[in-house]
């Protein structure tokens, strides 16, 4: 039996539902086209559309703004960080997910802690105590920071992850004489490649786009690219404007294309659902 | 019980020695690196950031020096009230957007998926991003006043930038997506069967959203509430881009990043952003408080 949700034509909720959804595409999309456009444009003043096409704000905007040092610097942070979240994020998430201990809830909480404090309140502490150590304004120091939101996020992702691959697999592995570390690599690591290849990608995204801790930590040659457009932003007196657009669009693309991929794997409201 | 002693005499069956808590060596392995980086690389930055913020810096006296140097100075406090007007908005107004339109959207509609996904972009690219986009799209030659201009709606350009509006538009389209995400996760798993239980019983469409499925999903309003919250109280590239820094929208997380970078006065600093990791986890525990006194039983069925 079918029940029938409701009759043949859309109701007027249904058409307030596309409006504002509608409206809001509209602005989030003629923002960041708007950013496209005035990129390629030789000059845009107050017209519909700019008045001639160039690409040369791009050769200008990678000279002005180091940007090939800057793109380096942000991938290889953002690749560092992704790779130690889940070097230690994995085997935290299968311990939360399998065992039970006293003190686990403890240990949850310091482990969502970072993700309940906004970066800023902890990252101008701990970024204090990097100059003081003297890591501050080096690329190190910037992975570190940037290591504190990814690790709690890897773990709060692969935690119900495994708890959906089933127990059993595990223990026929050890029965057929397989060690704990052999079982991990050859049975349960492979079951959790999306898991692991969703949380992967999200986390990578979530470096690249996370402004405050890299703001507070980089030097001038450990700045990454949300950072260097912060700062073209902010004197945007000094630079053509189609210049810093041209970086706005390189970010963009950085931060595009991994979320893409992310989402082959992963539903849009699992993205938040957990870890913001 | 100490965690390293040896039972294996007693207990035979188990492969390994555990304690009595549970805790063995393999679970030190697994779940030890994870929690040493979050003490090493947050929790022992946080007290060091308490022992800096009580340490007077040159020219103060007193250990709470920096706390009553920030709240005697009008300015300094003003930055509490500037915040607060920004990010209590910003969220009461995303919860009127998201609510409504989570609940509208719990059973998949045509497109639901690609609407999702156009929701997650912007709140990918984060409020940097918004803000440089914002000065081009919004400005007063841009499109979204010459539309207006065009249709007629208005007649002259709106001022939407480097002041209060421009910061809370900001705040809207960062947050908006992940509170709509996350609520929508929550309308769609309730269990529909209830609310055909409603209908049945001759409730109206008002009356099933008000008393069966709004209190249903208030756990999950509080929760979207206290993230967003949380997220637009830190506000700070964005007060700076689009906002009026040195008046309307001097932001807390502003007042402590200039106390700490500008004036080098790092005490002050960590006051400042402990007093924000206050109130913020203040506001946060009264939401989530509020919320433990809800109905939070089983309420998905077999949807899940």
């Amino acid at each position: 039996m079918t029940v029938k949700q409701r009759s043949g034509a859309p109701s007027l909720s249904t058409w307030l539902v596309y409006a504002t959804v509608a409206f809001f595409i509209l602005v989030v999309g003629g923002i960041l086209f708007s950013v496209l456009l005035n990129s390629f444009a030789s000059s845009w003043f107050g017209g519909w559309l700019p008045d001639g096409y160039t690409g040369e704000w791009y050769v200008f905007a990678a000279e002005e703004f180091n940007l090939w040092n800057v793109l380096v610097v942000t991938l290889a942070v953002a690749a560092i960080v992704t790779a130690i979240s889940l070097a230690i994020g994995i085997p935290a998430g299968y311990a939360l997910a399998r065992r039970n201990f006293r003190g686990k809830s403890l240990a949850l909480g310091l482990l969502i802690l970072p993700l309940m404090v906004p970066p800023i309140t902890y990252g101008i502490p701990l970024a204090t105590m990097l100059y003081e150590y003297r890591l501050a304004g080096t690329i190190f120091g910037v992975i570190l920071a940037n290591l504190v939101p990814a690790l709690p996020f890897v773990v709060l992702v692969m935690t119900p992850f495994i708890e959906q691959i089933d127990p059993n697999v595990e223990r026929a592995a050890r029965m057929m004489g397989a060690s704990t570390s052999r079982m991990f690599v050859r049975v349960l690591l492979p079951l959790a490649i999306p898991g692991i290849l969703a949380a992967g990608l999200l986390v990578f995204v979530r470096t690249i786009a996370l402004f405050e801790l890299t703001f507070l930590t980089a030097g001038a040659n450990s700045q990454t690219l949300v950072v260097s457009l912060y700062y073209a932003a902010f004197s945007s007196g000094i630079r053509p404007a189609q210049s810093i657009d041209a970086m706005a669009v390189i970010y963009m693309v950085t931060t595009l294309v991994p979320l893409l991929l992310a989402l082959r794997y992963v539903n849009p409201v699992n993205m938040v659902a957990r870890g913001r | 019980m100490a965690a390293t002693a040896k039972n294996q005499d007693q207990r035979p069956r188990k492969p390994k020695a555990k304690s009595r808590w549970g805790i063995d060596g393999s679970l030190l392995v697994l779940l030890g690196p994870a929690l040493l980086l979050v003490a090493l690389l947050f929790v022992w930055p946080f007290l060091y950031g308490i022992g800096v913020s009580l340490t007077p810096a040159p020219g103060r006296e007193g250990i709470f020096s920096s706390y009553t140097a920030f709240f005697g100075d009008a300015r300094e406090r003003a930055s509490i009230w500037n915040t607060l007007r920004l990010a209590v908005p910003a969220t009461l107004i995303n919860l009127l957007l998201a609510v409504p339109l989570a609940y509208r959207m719990r059973n998949p509609l045509k497109g639901q998926r690609l609407i999702t996904v156009l929701f997650v972009v912007p709140m990918t690219l984060g409020v940097v991003l918004i803000a440089r986009g914002m000065l081009t799209f919004l400005g007063p030659g841009g499109w979204f006043n010459k539309t207006l201009m065009t249709l007629g709606v208005i007649g002259e350009p709106l001022q939407l930038l480097n002041n209060y509006t421009g910061v809370l538009i900001s705040l809207i389209i960062a947050e908006f997506p992940v509170m709509f995400l996350l609520l929508l996760g929550y309308a769609s798993g309730i269990d529909p069967n209830l609310e055909r239980a409603g209908r049945m019983l001759g409730a109206g469409a008002w009356q099933r959203f008000t008393r069966i499925m709004l209190p249903l999903m208030m756990p999950g309003i509080a929760i979207a509430a206290a993230l967003g919250f949380m997220v637009t109280f830190a506000v700070f590239p964005s007060a700076v881009l689009v906002g009026e820094p040195a008046g309307s929208t001097r932001v807390i997380a502003l007042a402590a990043w200039q106390a700490a970078y500008e004036r080098f006065d790092y005490s002050m600093g960590s006051a400042i952003a402990i007093v924000m990791a206050v109130i913020e986890l203040l506001v946060v525990a009264v939401i989530l408080f509020a919320r433990s006194r809800l109905y939070t039983g089983p309420a998905s069925g077999g949807k899940g």
